[in-house]
């Protein structure tokens, strides 16, 4: 109980996972998406998150972009305790302090790409011009200066990503977020995004990046690997498990 | 700014399901139209009803000859005569005032104009009891009424009938069925008590008219103007008590004269108007409660509909507090939609009931705030539990919502 209550010291931790746990039942059934998750990660750090299919990579991702509430452990964002987080301060964090890449993009059907950018904007009170500007500004940067007007079913699934990553990118957050980025991507739009990710990690931001492939991974300059929801290895991209 | 955003979510998803929203509001519509009418009927009629009560005098019994069976044959005959009136005055102590009068049309005559009208033949309390001034001039006296004196009262329209005035006409003389009559006044403009219009009669004495023009004593009705604080009924039953012994009829025969109560009449008037506000209070508060019910509805299905939605807008940044306000909102846009609607519904359905009825009718600004206030409560009300499930939802829970 003492332990919870101490603040995370270290001002460079921006996200410290202590014990967590993520257990779903069904039926008579206890499934363990994570088990017992503890690691940390500093500002500016590059990680990638790696592990097979059903391994809990998008349930820690969940986690730790406040949208899912651990059953067990605790979790502290920027040195505060989630856990502890009322809805106005949870919606704050999911708004300014992270930017969330889905693997399944989760963009809204009846709008078009531009107005799914600007969405975040909206609730962070953003005037109507501004939000323009800037969501146009985070559509060129992923290359579809072209598409603006086009709502998601007009538009590949490589563009619906790149839509959600300008969506993730539009606030500044300081926490991007990535579930398979670029899963659906040809090599060579892949390369653009993760070039985008590069200067946005030159740029101080912290990443934290789910991916299958390798070369995606060696972007990160650190790979944690999951394995039936637990943490199986956490070190330098590259070295092999 | 986000209020502002807000609605125009709203106003885009209810424009993505229009034919949807228009069954939605229907409930609504006819709700708040059936209490426009309420509201514009229920005063129209009840001014209506007041003006007439005022101008019919609604403590003023009216008697008349009826008709007698005898051998199945039906005799129409006038059974009232002057001693009739005579009697009630003098034995009855409920009445403030006993007017008996005859009136028929006849042809009458000033200079070179001919004109048909009214010509009542009455008593000198008749301006008193039925609440008419005199304008001009003055009005017959008991004299007059004894003398069988040739003198005319003008009701406020016969001058400009005989293309005159008022002023010019007074101590003129006009020909009554080439029978010269002094004017002696002209009267007050009364208005029309909805049944006939009292302003274009033309009034001699009783006595002049019955022995002058009909030649004979009957009167056709007498008029008698009850006692303040004493019962309609009271005075009715000695009414009969009198007349049964004036006209010598036996008992267990029928009356030879009819009573009429008109505030009865009014009454019955009245309640009627009363019956139709509250049927119509009727409808506008089960269409509410049922437009309401299905404003609920559709948001839960709306709600449903779009768990995605709010899951991807929550983790987005939207606070629980943003989500319960779109929904609040769109459920409020539906029923003031509805209530626009309604309102229109309303002034039209009461254009046409007061064409219908003859019933002042005013859509007035305070129906149009009711119409708002109605409609955007039921929003409230209603919309507010949809609106709260919304908000309620799981983040991650509605993201993985299919
Ligand atoms: N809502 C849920 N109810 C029950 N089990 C769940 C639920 N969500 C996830 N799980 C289980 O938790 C485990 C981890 O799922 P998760 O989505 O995190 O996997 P993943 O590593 O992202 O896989 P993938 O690479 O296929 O995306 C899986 O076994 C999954 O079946
Ligand atoms: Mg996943």
């Amino acid at each position: 109980m003492n332990a919870v209550a101490i603040p995370e010291p270290q001002s460079d931790v921006v996200i410290r996972l202590q014990d967590i746990e993520r257990i779903y039942h069904m039926g008579g059934e206890t499934i363990y998406a994570l088990r017992s998750v503890s690691l940390t990660i500093e500002r500016n750090e590059y990680t990638a998150v790696m592990g097979p299919s059903g391994s809990g990579k998008s349930t820690m991702m969940n986690v730790i972009g406040c949208l899912d509430s651990p059953t067990g452990g605790n979790y502290w964002l920027n040195g505060r305790l989630v856990s502890a987080m009322n809805d106005r301060q949870l919606a704050h964090a999911r708004n300014r302090d992270i930017g969330f890449v889905f693997q399944t993009f989760n963009l809204l059907s009846r709008m078009t790409a531009l107005a799914n950018v600007e969405v975040p904007l909206i609730y962070s009170g953003m005037r109507r011009r501004e939000r323009h500007d800037r969501a146009q500004h985070a559509l060129e940067t992923v290359g579809l200066a072209d598409r603006m007007s086009h709502r998601p079913s007009e538009l590949s699934g490589g563009q619906r990503q790149r839509v959600a990553v300008a969506r993730a990118l539009v606030t500044e957050p300081s926490i991007l977020l990535a579930d398979e980025p670029t899963g659906n991507l040809d090599s060579a739009t892949g390369r653009e995004i993760m070039s985008l990710f590069d200067k946005l990690h030159d740029s101080g931001n912290t990443i934290i990046i789910v991916t299958h492939e390798k070369r995606v991974a060696d972007h990160a300059a650190r790979t944690i690997r999951l394995s039936d929801g637990a943490v199986i290895s956490d070190g330098p991209s590259g070295d092999e498990a | 700014m986000l209020l502002g955003e807000t609605f125009l979510i709203a106003l885009q998803s209810i424009r993505g399901n229009l034919f949807r929203a228009a069954l939605t509001m229907l409930g609504i519509v006819i709700g708040v139209a059936a209490v426009i009418t309420m509201v514009a009927l229920g005063a129209g009629a009840q001014a209506a009803i007041d003006a007439q009560m005022e101008a019919l005098g609604g403590d003023i019994l009216s008697i008349g000859s009826s008709n007698r069976f005898s051998r199945g044959v039906s005799r129409n005959q006038q059974t009232l005569t002057t001693d009739d009136a005579d009697a009630l005055a003098r034995d009855s102590i409920y009445f403030d005032g006993i007017v008996p009068e005859i009136d028929n049309r006849q042809q009458i005559k000033y200079g070179n104009t001919n004109i048909n009208v009214t010509i009542l033949g009455t008593t000198p309390n008749y301006a008193d009891v039925h609440l008419f001034n005199i304008a001009v001039g003055r009005m017959f006296d008991s004299s007059d009424d004894a003398g069988r004196r040739r003198v005319a009262v003008l009701a406020s329209e016969i001058p400009g009938m005989l293309d005159t005035d008022a002023a010019g006409i007074v101590g003129r003389t006009i020909q009554i069925r080439s029978i010269s009559f002094d004017v002696i006044g002209v009267l007050e403009s009364k208005g029309s008590s909805g049944w006939r219009n009292p302003d274009d009669d033309v009034w001699i004495p009783l006595s002049t008219a019955q022995f002058r023009v009909a030649g004979n004593d009957r009167v056709e009705n007498i008029s008698a103007k009850v006692r303040e604080g004493v019962s309609i009924e009271l005075a009715m039953v000695d009414i009969e008590r009198i007349l049964r012994r004036e006209h010598g009829i036996l008992p267990g025969a029928d009356n030879d004269f009819s009573i009429m109560n008109r505030k009865q009449f009014l009454d019955t008037r009245q309640e009627a108007a009363e019956v139709f506000t509250y049927l119509l209070a009727g409808i506008a508060g089960v269409s509410l409660l049922v437009g309401g019910i299905g404003i609920m509805n559709i948001m839960l299905v709306t709600v449903t509909e779009r768990t995605r939605e709010i899951g991807i807008r929550k983790a987005m940044g939207a606070t629980n507090g943003n989500i319960l306000l779109q929904f609040l909102v769109e459920a409020m846009v539906l029923c003031l939609l509805g209530g626009g609607l309604g309102l229109a519904l309303g002034a039209g359905a009461s254009y046409f009931a007061s064409e219908f009825a003859g019933w002042q009718t005013q859509i007035s600004s305070a129906s149009i705030i009711t119409a708002f206030t109605f409609s955007a409560t039921v929003g409230l009300v209603f919309g507010m539990w949809p609106a709260k499930r919304a908000a309620s939802l799981d983040p991650i829970d509605a993201l993985r919502h299919e």
